[in-house]
């Protein structure tokens, strides 16, 4: 969690991301920051997320992100 | 007789199919029948007001309607300037200077945000003006008067001072270049175009013209989906979409992520590309996945219209091959020019042409450096536009991209003066110097600064003045700015720091 929450971070670090669950619906995270996003993961917690998993609902929120990568990590 | 105005494609199509549909997004549709009911509206709402022969701000959703608003100008005998609510306060502020504004159009969603932007002309709502009864007399009249060297729209690019430059285009060079590029890429009646490219920016010509002269059908694609490959490829294929002219990052999210096998965008059978290099491992996933569809590589500067050159891409590349961006358009004509002035097989571009647009809106100084007297045109006057881009031709004659001769980079489709940033970043406080690079490989904007600022003031300062897709990366603070031997600022240096970062 701690790690997903420093790549935000460094993408944008005027959000509270404890509480902000709109990351995809306001804009706060464009296609750029995803791609980024999802290369940083791969890159630092070596999970890969695969496609399928790209959609809004898993990346709405830190806790969203924290809980997609918790659940591809436990599928390995 | 001869077209003079980009409204007759719309005239000839709504006599045709007037009921079917010529552009959709998630929440709109609007067929011929009622773009072109509600631009003639607008066109005379405009006039009865006493608009005319001046620039109209549309600042609206990315919808049917702002093509309708769009027309509506040109009925009106004014000319579009599309604002977008993504950007910044500041720069927004800068285009009401330039064009001296005296309406501005909005919609339902975006009129809360225009009445914040402390314009100080008439905010006029679309809905209004779509609603008001066609006045024939006047829309008659100014058809009677408009010529084919009238703008039609002015669009906003980065310019290195600080100012963003308006593109001012004329009917004469958007129907050059539709029609050259409608010849290219083989757009009928039955094109089914997948809008990507903002609406305030040239790339959108590409369908919103050739959808109103064919007929054709333009689904603009939700901007959230761009994050969302799979979901991505499944709505071009729900929704039909045979054709695309797409920035080469919107391609690269969806074949970097794998999703081509899976879930190919199978519909496609047109896919034009530009504004950046394709890497050729992603370019070669694409030709694999859809080996019947037709990839074409498109180049060329806002200033002379929007694609100036093209290239069948028709095989699959080597590593380390680079895409040519090919030959021009008919029409068009391409000059390499080297450091004499001469002619020469690597060199600046040049582009001849009735594509190479008015120059920049009110800024008579600009375009004279960019807008030119052919160098080998001595006898009479002749402006051509000088790019930047310097280019080679290969053996088989057609034109590779080299690099750039200053500071602007390519980012997302989107053409981005470094000194821009530079310029926005010393008007805030406790900053002494500053100096921004581009970290290719990351697709990362590194600005590095001496003053007393703190970084995180720096960042939030500029969030307020620059688009989004400007903003540096990175922002870091230096004892002391590293300089060359004469007194510049290194940028090299800075250029390999920024990567160590």
């Amino acid at each position: 969690m701690e790690e997903i929450r420093a790549i935000l971070n460094e993408l944008h670090d005027d959000v509270d991301y404890d509480t902000c669950t709109t990351l995809i619906d306001d804009r706060i995270l464009d296609s750029f920051d995803i791609v980024t996003l999802v290369a940083e993961i791969d890159d630092k917690l070596d999970v890969r997320i695969p496609p399928e998993q790209m959609i809004p609902e898993n990346f709405n929120s830190l806790k969203a992100i924290a809980a997609l990568v918790e659940r591809l990590e436990n599928e390995i | 007789m001869q077209q003079r105005n980009v409204l007759e494609y719309l005239e000839a199509t709504v006599r045709e199919v007037p009921e079917k549909v010529a552009f959709e997004n998630k929440t709109e549709t609007l067929t011929f029948e009622e773009l072109y009911t509600y631009a003639k509206n607008t066109g005379s709402c405009l006039l009865a007001k006493g608009y005319t022969r001046e620039p109209v701000l549309i600042f609206m959703e990315k919808s049917p309607s702002a093509v309708a608003a769009f027309m509506g100008c040109i009925y009106a005998g004014c000319f579009y300037v599309p604002l977008d609510e993504e950007m910044p306060a500041s720069r927004i502020a800068h285009i009401f200077d330039i064009t001296s504004a005296r309406v501005l159009i909005c919609d339902d969603i975006t009129e809360a945000k225009a009445r914040e932007l402390g314009f100080k002309g008439e905010i006029m709502l679309f809905g209004d003006a779509r609603s008001h009864k066609e006045e024939t007399a006047l829309l008659d009249k100014v058809r009677e008067e408009q010529i084919d060297t009238d703008p039609i729209y002015i669009v906003f690019t980065s310019g290195s001072t600080g100012v963003p430059k308006g593109v001012a285009a004329c009917h004469r060079s958007v129907i050059d270049y539709i029609e050259n590029l409608s010849s290219v890429l083989g757009f009928d009646r039955d094109t089914r175009f997948g809008n990507q490219s903002p609406f305030y920016f040239d790339a959108c010509l590409k369908e919103i013209y050739p959808t109103m002269k064919y007929g054709a059908s333009c689904v603009i694609v939700p901007r959230e989906l761009f994050m969302f490959p799979v979901k991505l490829s499944e709505f071009i294929v729900e929704k039909k979409i045979n054709t695309v002219c797409w920035v080469v990052s919107a391609l690269t999210m969806i074949s970097s992520f794998n999703v081509l096998e899976e879930h190919c965008p199978a519909t496609l059978r047109t896919v034009a590309f530009g504004s950046e290099v394709f890497p050729v491992k992603q370019f070669n996933r694409w030709k694999k996945a859809l080996p019947d569809a037709r990839f074409v590589n498109l180049y060329g500067p806002t200033e002379a219209t929007g694609m100036s050159c093209w290239y069948e891409a028709d095989r699959f590349f080597e590593e380390g091959e680079a895409i040519p961006i090919g030959k021009p358009f008919t029409n068009t004509q391409i000059l390499l020019i080297d450091d004499e002035g001469k002619l020469a097989d690597e060199g600046e571009i040049y582009i001849r042409g009735t594509a190479v647009t008015l120059g920049y809106y009110n800024d008579a100084e600009k375009t004279s450096e960019n807008f030119v007297q052919n160098p080998l045109n001595v006898f009479y006057p002749e402006l051509v536009y000088k790019t930047g881009d310097i280019a080679r031709k290969d053996d088989d004659g057609n034109l590779v991209f080299i690099s750039r001769k200053d500071h602007q980079i390519k980012r997302m489709g989107h053409r981005i003066e470094l000194g821009e940033i530079e310029a926005d970043t010393l008007l805030g406080e406790g900053i002494s110097s500053c100096c921004a690079v581009y970290h290719k490989e990351k697709d990362k904007i590194v600005l590095f600064y001496t003053g007393e600022a703190s970084e995180a003031q720096v960042k939030a300062d500029l969030k307020e003045r620059l688009p989004r897709y400007m903003l540096p990366g990175k922002v870091i603070k230096l004892d002391k700015m590293p300089l060359t031997p004469n007194g510049k600022r290194d940028r090299k240096y800075l250029e390999q720091k920024a990567k160590g970062e």
